[in-house]
């Protein structure tokens, strides 16, 4: 076994010993957090491995999102199905925005992602009378079940969270470590360099975007499964914004630098919400902080400075 | 006499008015080595450029092995079997030398075992796990012709490789171009001595067109050469 | 309301919204097209400079006019000191790197828009313009003695809108003057086509630049405060004139000044024409969906120049 898959497995069994040991409150935190986690992992796909900065994934998060809870809630499918729908819609989404979005690069990449992102929320907003447009709707307990199994239960919630987290950690680990992420790797770091050794730079960079769409699909249907919503405001630019956040705080191109992030930050947002109103000030001043001072993230400069090895 | 492997018919590259290149035809047997000399501004960055696929033809085709390859894109001609390095070195700065020959040898089909013997070959083996970036220039551009040998390539076009080496690494450069079998050579270069000794074959290139081309004795005699650029180079 | 009257009542009030965005897009394509800087938080000194604009003119207090004039010159002036500020301590630092500068001015955003809300608080504030008589205007039809005009019931505008139009439009040619004439402006433009070459002739472009920076945040500042009167000062009122300007400085061109007027006016007639006629979400799902589309495949924009 080597050092990143026992990091890895030791995260996860420690997250699964955490639920008996935290309180309520804070062990349903940490199943949104996971979840989260999950989004902001299909992310550092694009942006942390390929170098893609995409401002567009909330479209992603909210195909998976929809594709879930409007099968449930209008054609009546149970939770496998729905799960299915939305894998399928978000690699779709994934697939055709991409195949569009990869023709530019840079900044226009960043505007081009970002437009596509609005237009999928405006007409989430549009189509009101399916979707109930910011306002959302609930998805009622009775549905929210897996082979018998109640996800609106504590317990039942965490640990589904965890399965997901842990399925996408230890997929994304091994990902990394295998030629096609390396590859991503090398396109990241010097894209002429590597179509001159004879990658085909851009169907890799679709693959890339497909994968990490459909992560942050899978995590938007369980977030509406898990949590019961559905909303509009999934769709919208913040929720562009919070992978990004995550990433950039916990260390974009490692594998651990999401859950990181998504931890940090939400605790900081929720203790900062308690305070006052205007608390994305300090996901605010965060940002600038970490682009100042710390580019590479939490764990990105642990793994510069002190351990090489970190995955 | 040996089977042609690369050539070109009418290749041409006009900018905007300026002609870089003008109806260029151009036959390289193969197992030679034939270097690309010519003043500063001749076209041969370009010239290659549009071997290799990086620079989109205005007109004219080339054909590699046989087949024309003129509508491919620069990955699928890399992919055929030839290796390209960069005018100004291009590595991957931020990964380690070990994994920048193993990145070049992956996509050629070559295994833990070629990645060893390249990095042995042209001398890296004792900086194998330094980060690229942190190599000294003439590391780096010798880091580069790694990579290209690693892929193994039956055309490795090489664009003014020794241009920022130390003596004693111009020196090794020659033993190992020289030293390689089955590889095809392209070798733009401003240094004479390199051209000279390495060159089976000389293509001379003024103001994007072929001026002359002979063995390198024929080409040191010959007058137009000399008045349009042997002056004033480094011998 | 007929049909012909109803038109021109949106091709006015469009007219209205196409000045503003003229001018607030302006700022974005002077900073992108010296400076090379997606500024994402640029919808924000917009909703600074009516925020001003409003405690300028409730702090004065006095007859609506003065206030008016003071904010008009108050506000893009501290707005203009705040951006600079910015550039200087934050977009200099990270060297004006593409990603991180994206990243610097999304968290600028959020401090700007928060910050607001805890001082200026959630709710929307009007300020009074300086004069607002309202115009009645005519419009022709065909009787019968030949073409005639008549006075339509509700066909009007008011005198500051007009205003508005006429302000934006001197705004505009003032900017076009300095950037053509001065010798400011050639250093601006200089500094654009080579910095590095601009330096090596004594061009202090770090100054430039923060001039650059505070002169487009101005701007913006500038349009929002002849805006305010019309709308309300509201902590969030930066989201739509963000999104637009980038829109209409993609069709237009980064970078292309003639580009980005006629894209302003196409995109602030256009909306105001389709949200009369079509619902506003469509209208804007579909000028959305354009931007990304003429990224895509045209990425030079309507006017601007091709990458070489």
């Amino acid at each position: 076994m080597n050092r990143p898959l026992a990091l890895h497995l030791l995260v996860i069994a420690a997250l699964a010993a955490a639920f008996f040991v935290l309180p309520d409150y804070h062990s349903g935190n940490l199943a949104r957090i996971m979840v989260l986690a999950v989004y902001a992992m299909g992310y550092n796909l694009a942006f942390g491995y390929t170098g893609l900065l995409s401002l567009g994934h909330a479209l992603f998060f909210a195909a998976g999102m929809y594709g879930l809870a409007l099968s449930m809630q209008h054609l009546s499918l149970t939770a496998i199905p729905a799960l299915m729908v939305a894998l399928i819609a978000s690699a779709l989404v994934a697939g055709i925005t991409g195949a569009l979005a990869l023709r530019t690069r840079g900044v226009a990449f960043m505007i081009v992602t970002l437009m596509f992102a609005q237009a999928g929320y405006l007409t989430a907003l549009y189509f009101v009378q399916y979707t109930r447009g910011d306002e959302g709707f609930v998805l009622p307990q009775a549905v929210r079940q897996i082979a018998g199994v109640d996800l609106s239960s504590a317990m039942g919630r965490y640990f589904a969270a965890l399965i997901l987290f842990s399925v996408t950690l230890l997929i994304i680990g091994a990902l990394v470590r295998a030629p096609f992420g390396r590859t991503l790797i090398a396109i990241r770091e010097n894209e002429a360099r590597a179509t001159m050794l004879g990658y085909d730079v851009q169907r890799r960079k679709w693959l890339a975007l497909v994968a990490s769409g459909t992560i942050s699909g899978m995590a938007g249907a369980a977030y509406a499964l898990l949590f019961g919503y559905a909303g509009a405001s999934f769709a919208a630019v913040p929720y562009s914004i919070f992978p990004l956040l995550y990433v950039l705080l916990g260390g974009a191109g490692t594998t651990l630098g999401p859950l990181v992030g998504a931890v940090f930050m939400f605790y900081l947002i929720d203790l900062s919400s308690g305070v006052t109103d205007a608390y994305m000030l300090v996901a605010g001043v965060v940002l600038v902080l970490l682009t100042l001072f710390l580019p590479q993230g939490l764990l990105g400069t642990l793994r510069k400075r002190w351990v090489p090895w970190l995955p | 006499m040996a089977a042609v492997i690369l050539k070109t018919r009418g290749l041409t590259k006009t900018y905007a008015g300026v002609q870089a290149n003008t109806d260029i035809d151009f036959d390289l047997p193969e197992g030679q080595i034939r270097a690309l000399i010519g003043p500063n501004g001749a076209g041969k960055t370009t010239f290659v450029g549009m071997l290799c696929g990086r620079i989109p033809v205005t007109r004219g085709k080339v054909i590699f092995d046989g087949r024309d390859i003129s509508a491919l894109p620069a990955h699928k001609r890399i992919a055929l079997g030839i290796a390209y390095t960069f005018q100004i070195t291009s590595v991957f700065a931020g990964l380690s030398v070990h994994e920048n020959i193993a990145l070049a040898a992956r996509r050629a089909g070559g295994n833990a075992a070629r990645v060893t013997e390249t990095l042995e070959r042209v001398g890296l083996a004792d900086r194998a796990g330094q980060t690229a970036g942190d190599l000294s220039y003439g590391h780096q551009r010798i880091l580069e012709i790694g990579m290209g040998l690693a892929q193994s390539p039956r055309l490795f076009i090489l664009d003014e490789p020794t241009q920022g080496l130390a003596e004693s690494e111009v020196a090794a450069f020659k033993t190992l171009i020289t030293g390689l079998k089955n590889t095809t050579i392209l070798l733009i270069e401003h240094n004479m001595s390199v051209v000279m000794e390495t060159a089976d074959y000389i293509t001379v290139l003024d103001q994007g067109m072929t001026l002359a081309e002979g063995t390198p004795d024929a080409i040191r005699a010959n007058r137009a050469v000399r008045a349009a650029y042997l002056g004033t180079a480094d011998a | 309301m007929d049909f012909g009257p109803h038109l021109m009542l949106a091709m006015l009030e469009g007219a209205v919204t196409a000045a503003i965005l003229a001018l607030t897009a302006m700022g974005l394509s002077v900073v992108f097209g010296v400076m090379r800087v997606v500024n994402v938080a640029h919808g924000e000194f917009y909703m600074l400079g009516a925020v001003i604009a409003w405690f300028v003119a409730s702090t004065l207090g006095t007859h609506p006019a003065v206030g008016f004039v003071a904010a008009l010159v108050i506000a893009p002036l501290l707005v203009g000191a705040l951006a600079a500020l910015i550039d200087i301590t934050v977009l200099q630092r990270i060297g004006y790197d593409p990603e991180r500068t994206i990243v610097a001015t999304i968290g600028l955003l959020y401090i700007l828009q928060q910050g607001t809300l805890m001082t200026f608080g959630p709710d929307a504030r009007p300020v009074a313009p300086p004069f607002n008589t309202r115009l009645a205007l005519p419009f022709a039809e065909w009787g019968e003695n030949g073409l005639a005009l008549y006075w339509p019931w509700g066909l009007s505008i008011t005198s500051y809108k007009l205003f508005v139009i006429a302000a934006a439009a001197v705004i505009l040619i003032a900017l076009w003057l300095f950037m053509t004439r001065t010798r400011a402006g050639l250093i601006m433009r200089a500094t654009q086509q080579d910095s590095a070459m601009a330096r090596a002739f004594g061009i202090p472009v770090a100054k430039v630049y923060a001039l650059v920076f505070g002169l487009g945040a101005a701007l913006a500042a500038m349009g929002a405060v002849l805006v305010v009167p019309i709308q309300q000062a509201h902590y969030l009122m930066g989201g739509d004139p963000l999104l637009l300007s980038f829109i209409v400085v993609i069709i237009g061109g980064l970078g292309s000044l003639p580009g980005t007027v006629i894209a302003a006016l196409l995109i602030g007639m256009s909306d105001g024409v389709i949200s009369v006629f079509f619902s506003p979400t469509l209208a804007k799902i579909l000028a959305t969906l354009a931007v990304a589309m003429v990224l895509v495949f045209r990425p030079q924009g309507l006017l601007g120049k091709k990458p070489q």
